[in-house]
């Protein structure tokens, strides 16, 4: 188990990177402390299997340094930088049983038999595979070889980290919740430091205690699921983090007033008079946005109410702009509904950046 | 699987079944028919019953032909097969270098066989062969057509230079379709390059091996062009296999009763061989899959 | 309009689809439901014709399509790797199906950019499938589709191998797109959430079979039997072993749940509750709700709502919770249900009561 620290990382796929377009990866300087879950979400092509890569070897970055425990380990080779890897579809050794899969990487490094014997059968104890040992890992369904995967990586005592390169991808949903709360359970009793890929923000908000956002080679935001969820720094995280994503409206700012049309909202921080931003916007979640019956807030057009089961998605308008918002179970849709916000949960930004208070 | 039920598709098919009885069944049930009988030319022939068949057996002749082919076949796969799989593991995954090396690799099977037999002919001959001139010239008394080790050499290098480009290719196919996840997972569990080979390249070579090696022995065991043309068989009988027994029994001799009883045998040996090389091969290293549709 | 009466596929004597009947409408959005194996694919494939059936019929407007030829239907699929013709340009993609059927030059050209504008593809016309990304391999493969103007098309997992928010996005367009076309639109999906999004009507398939077949919501709300509301749940459905006896439920802990009018009519017996997870609330949601004893597996956290696994009476359940709710590992909580929300299934797992949940949820509002 390590800390693992990005100094400066940069990445270009090309020979001889000349503009910053020419890089996969823009600078990234990350720190991943110690026992931490980490999940990196981005749409595909925003850098994230390539900042995975990076760190467990698979590539060498064109610039900048990898620690872990503060020792560069940037030159050494994936063998020696004891990481663990779960790719997006089941890597198993078919021709090998079940329990030879995991006692592979002890085996590889001159394990003794005795300790190899205690050490798979304490893991196949704990992804719950014991009836199973002496099958061919070739005939078991899709999450029985994940859970392999992730078996060899949790059977060698000289992990420092575990990686997860999007590995839910091939399960059914039913699956996806016992694996993942098996996962987290994991996590809790062993404290690897483990970093999942994913373009899934269901999955990368449940996993992990902090979510990397990465944009076009850049990280975006990092924070915790509520920090993404109420404060989302940028509107593209906004977008990005929840379904549908946070209605972005945009607006003018009258002290601490936003002017949408005709049309105002109180906000809780007003802008800084002594930045000029050229675009303004108000950004609101559609879970935050409450109706009203006519003449309590502001006009809405309604265009479809969807009704997704435990609530429904009214999908609206208002000035020309879509706006959603969240029903909730039990809750009513007056006869000419209007939108009210919660001035707490109005976020406002200045060139699609989140202004906060003091800034 | 099932497709559409439809009355038109047998007449599509219908000429191949045509071409199939004409070259395949028809002869093989005039051989079968001539196995039985004894014939003495103009179209007079009499039922013979086993007797060729008990004759053929027995003879020793036919022993020494069986026991040579079976030497041959079983020393070219234990060439052939090993190294195909060494050089397909040698050969680049990507780059320029793929087109380059799959040409090559194609040039020999692109060679009719009598021109190979003519070539190594040549190539091996004491007086004019590079080959031969230039083994005599190093002191190693090299003469196929005097020496049977020499014989025996010649054709299975003969042998290996013109058919190890298939093993190659078959391997080569099987090697490009592992996705790189499964060396990138190999390498982070520490595998040692034979754990690679033994555990993720191999399973996935493993049915078109099976393929490789079922071709292999089918056509060495049924040579025949190569070492007429270098050998004619000799020195001696020392490369007289079952085929060119046979050729000279029916054709240099004309005796159809034994020749069919031998063909008939020998046709039924390679139906058991490849039968036996398919069931074990089929059965190493994997279990049937029961998970259809999985994957 | 699209008929299957009582169709069955066999092979190799293991049943892929058994009896299964259907009736899909002109212009209606059809989503078949299920888990990997269930007969999504096989169904599939019988509707194109592109499989026969071991028994019954397929039936296109009337007319028996049971052994006519994939050729002679008119039939459009899209599947869930993105499948085009990698040397054709993206307008030489979606006007192949044209160049088929021997549409001439200008409507071809009208058809192609009227499609291409529908999926958003206009500025891509000119690149080749492999210089795109997979949204939009995926949108070129769709276009093909639709330019088709097939009267049956057929998706299979098409959103499956693309980015989330993508999916959001097309999964918004496609109904509209099909509906105004007038097609009988099928469409396969592992994902309850999915199926609810695209509302119109849902078939949930297990092991085979269809449980059942109608309009996506009332699925939902009103399963018939156990293997329907496991199928359309996701979170997974919580189930409650109960006893009956007389006008009231016990739970294993001798915990009493009163029987509603409709309820007390059941014999007395062995059942089982069914409830969805933002149906078990870990405060009292109000006077009639039970509290039972739970013990924490693990907490997930998405920002705006919390997934709680718990165990409560030897159950695996989850909790769905608005808010942020970071019960501790191992943690011994209260967890309450309301006997209104539950579905109760008998010893074969079918329904035999469930209050119409809507209606009862329409009125407290």
């Amino acid at each position: 188990m390590a800390r693992i620290d990005l100094d400066h990382i940069r990445h270009s796929y090309l020979p001889n990177p000349a503009s910053p377009g020419d890089y996969a990866l823009k600078e990234v300087n990350l720190t991943f402390e110690d026992g931490g879950a980490y999940a990196l979400l981005g749409s595909s092509g925003c850098g994230k299997t390539t900042l995975l890569n990076i760190i467990s070897g698979l590539l060498t970055p064109s610039e900048g340094e990898l620690l872990f425990d503060g020792k560069s380990v940037t030159e050494l080779s994936t063998e020696a930088r004891n990481i663990a890897q779960v790719f997006q579809f089941p890597v198993v050794y078919d021709t090998m049983s079940v329990y030879d899969n995991l006692a592979f990487p002890l085996r590889n490094r001159g394990v003794p038999a005795a300790e190899v014997d205690q050490k798979v059968h304490e893991i196949l104890r704990i992804i719950d595979l014991e009836s199973k040992a002496k099958r061919k890992a070739q005939g078991l369904t899709a999450d029985e070889k994940q859970k392999i995967s992730l078996g060899r990586g949790l059977v060698r005592s000289d992990t420092n980290a575990i990686l997860f390169d999007e590995p839910l991808t091939v399960i059914d949903p039913h699956m996806k919740w016992v694996l993942r709360s098996q996962l987290k359970h994991l996590h809790k009793q062993f404290g690897f430091t483990m970093v999942y890929v994913t373009h899934d923000q269901t999955e990368a908000l449940t996993f992990a205690d902090k979510v990397v956002v990465m944009y076009g080679g850049e990280v975006v935001q990092i924070g915790t699921p509520d920090e993404l969820f109420r404060k989302p720094q940028h509107t593209f995280v906004g977008y990005f983090i929840g379904s549908p994503g946070m209605n972005v409206l945009p607006c003018e700012v009258d002290g601490s007033m936003a002017r949408i049309g005709e049309h105002s909202v109180p906000l809780v921080c007003g802008l800084n008079p002594k930045k000029v931003a050229r675009k303004t916007e108000v950004g609101i979640r559609p879970e935050f946005v409450k109706l009203g019956a006519a003449g309590e807030g502001l006009p809405l057009k309604v265009n479809a109410v969807e009704d997704i089961g435990r609530c429904r998605i009214l999908r609206g308008e208002m000035e020309g702009v879509a706006l959603n918002a969240i029903v909730g179970e039990g809750l009513s849709i007056p006869e000419n509904p209007t939108a009210l916000f919660d001035p707490a949960q109005t976020n406002l930004y200045a060139d699609s950046w989140l202004v906060s208070e003091g800034a | 699987m099932e497709k559409t039920v439809n009355n038109k598709a047998w007449f599509m098919v219908l000429p191949v079944l045509v071409l199939v009885a004409f070259t395949a069944v028809i002869p093989l049930m005039t051989v079968v028919n001539y196995a039985f009988q004894d014939s003495f030319g103009n179209n007079q022939f009499f039922w013979a019953g086993i007797e060729w068949f008990q004759e053929l057996l027995s003879s020793e002749r036919f022993h020494d032909a069986l026991g040579r082919n079976l030497i041959f076949s079983f020393t070219i796969l234990a060439i052939e097969i090993p190294l195909g799989i060494g050089i397909a593991l040698c050969m680049p995954k990507k780059g320029w270098g793929v087109p380059v090396c799959l040409v090559l690799m194609a040039l020999p099977l692109l060679v009719p066989w009598n021109v190979v037999g003519t070539i190594w002919q040549v190539f091996g001959r004491v007086d004019i062969g590079l080959l031969g001139y230039f083994l005599n010239s190093l002191g190693i008394n090299y003469n196929y057509t005097q020496d049977p080790v020499a014989a025996w050499a010649t054709v299975i290098v003969m042998d290996v230079w013109h058919w190890t480009s298939l093993v190659v290719l078959l391997c080569y196919a099987g090697l490009v379709s592992i996705p790189e996840a499964y060396y990138q997972a190999a390498r982070i569990d520490g595998a040692s390059r034979w754990a690679v080979f033994r555990y993720i390249q191999l399973p996935k070579m493993h049915s078109v091996l099976l393929i490789g090696v079922l071709l292999r022995f089918m056509d060495s065991f049924m040579i025949y062009t190569e070492p007429f043309v270098v050998t004619g068989g000799g020195p001696g009988n020392s490369t007289t296999f079952l085929s060119i027994d046979l050729v000279k029994m029916a054709i240099g001799q004309f005796d159809l009763g034994p020749a069919a009883a031998m063909s008939l045998v020998y046709f039924l040996i390679i139906l058991l061989f490849s039968w036996v090389f398919y069931t074990i091969m089929n059965n190493v290293g994997t279990e049937k899959k029961h998970y259809a549709g999985e994957e | 309009m699209l008929e299957l009466r009582g169709v069955s596929k066999t092979v190799g004597g293991m049943d892929h689809i058994r009896d299964v009947s259907l009736r899909l409408e002109s212009g209606s959005l059809n989503v078949l439901l299920g888990p990997t194996l269930s007969g999504k694919t096989t169904l599939m494939r019988l509707m194109a014709g592109l499989d026969t059936s071991t028994a019954g019929q397929v039936l296109a407007n009337g007319q028996d399509m049971t052994g006519v030829s994939v050729r002679k239907r008119d039939v459009a699929m899209v599947y869930q790797q993105f499948i085009n013709y990698p040397t054709l340009t993206v307008y030489e993609n979606i006007a192949s199906p044209l160049r088929v059927a021997g549409v001439k030059g200008a409507d071809v050209d009208k058809q192609v950019r009227k499609a291409a504008d529908l999926m958003k593809l206009t500025p891509y016309l000119d690149r080749t499938p492999l210089n795109l990304s997979g949204g939009q391999q995926q949108r070129t493969a769709i276009a093909r589709a639709l330019v088709k103007g097939a009267h049956l098309v057929l998706m299979d997992e098409p959103l499956a191998n693309l980015d989330y928010k993508l999916r959001e996005e097309l999964r918004d367009e496609l109904p509209k797109i099909f509906s105004e076309s007038g097609a009988v639109f099928v469409y396969a999906t592992t994902e309850p959430t999915e199926a609810l999004l695209l509302g119109g009507r849902t078939a949930t398939l297990h092991e085979g079979q269809v449980s059942q077949f109608g309009d996506t919501i009332d699925v939902y709300r009103n399963p018939q039997d156990i293997i329907t509301a496991q199928t359309f749940s996701d979170p997974p459905l919580n189930l409650l072993g109960l006893t009956k006896s007389g006008g009231e439920f016990r739970t294993s802990n001798g915990t009493v749940i009163p029987a509603s009018e409709e309820e007390k009519r059941l014999p007395d017996g062995h059942y089982k509750a069914g409830f969805r997870p933002h149906h078990l609330y870990l405060n009292r949601p109000g006077e009639d709700a039970v509290c039972l004893p739970a013990v924490v597996d693990v907490s997930e956290i998405t920002g705006s709502e919390s997934f709680i696994h718990l165990t409560c009476l030897n159950h695996r359940w989850v909790a769905l919770e608005h808010g942020i709710h970071n019960v501790g590992v191992d943690a011994m909580i209260d967890v309450y249900v309301d006997a209104r929300n539950f579905m109760i299934f008998d010893d074969e797992g079918r329904t035999v009561a469930s209050l119409m949940k809507a209606s009862h949820i329409a009125e407290t509002a």
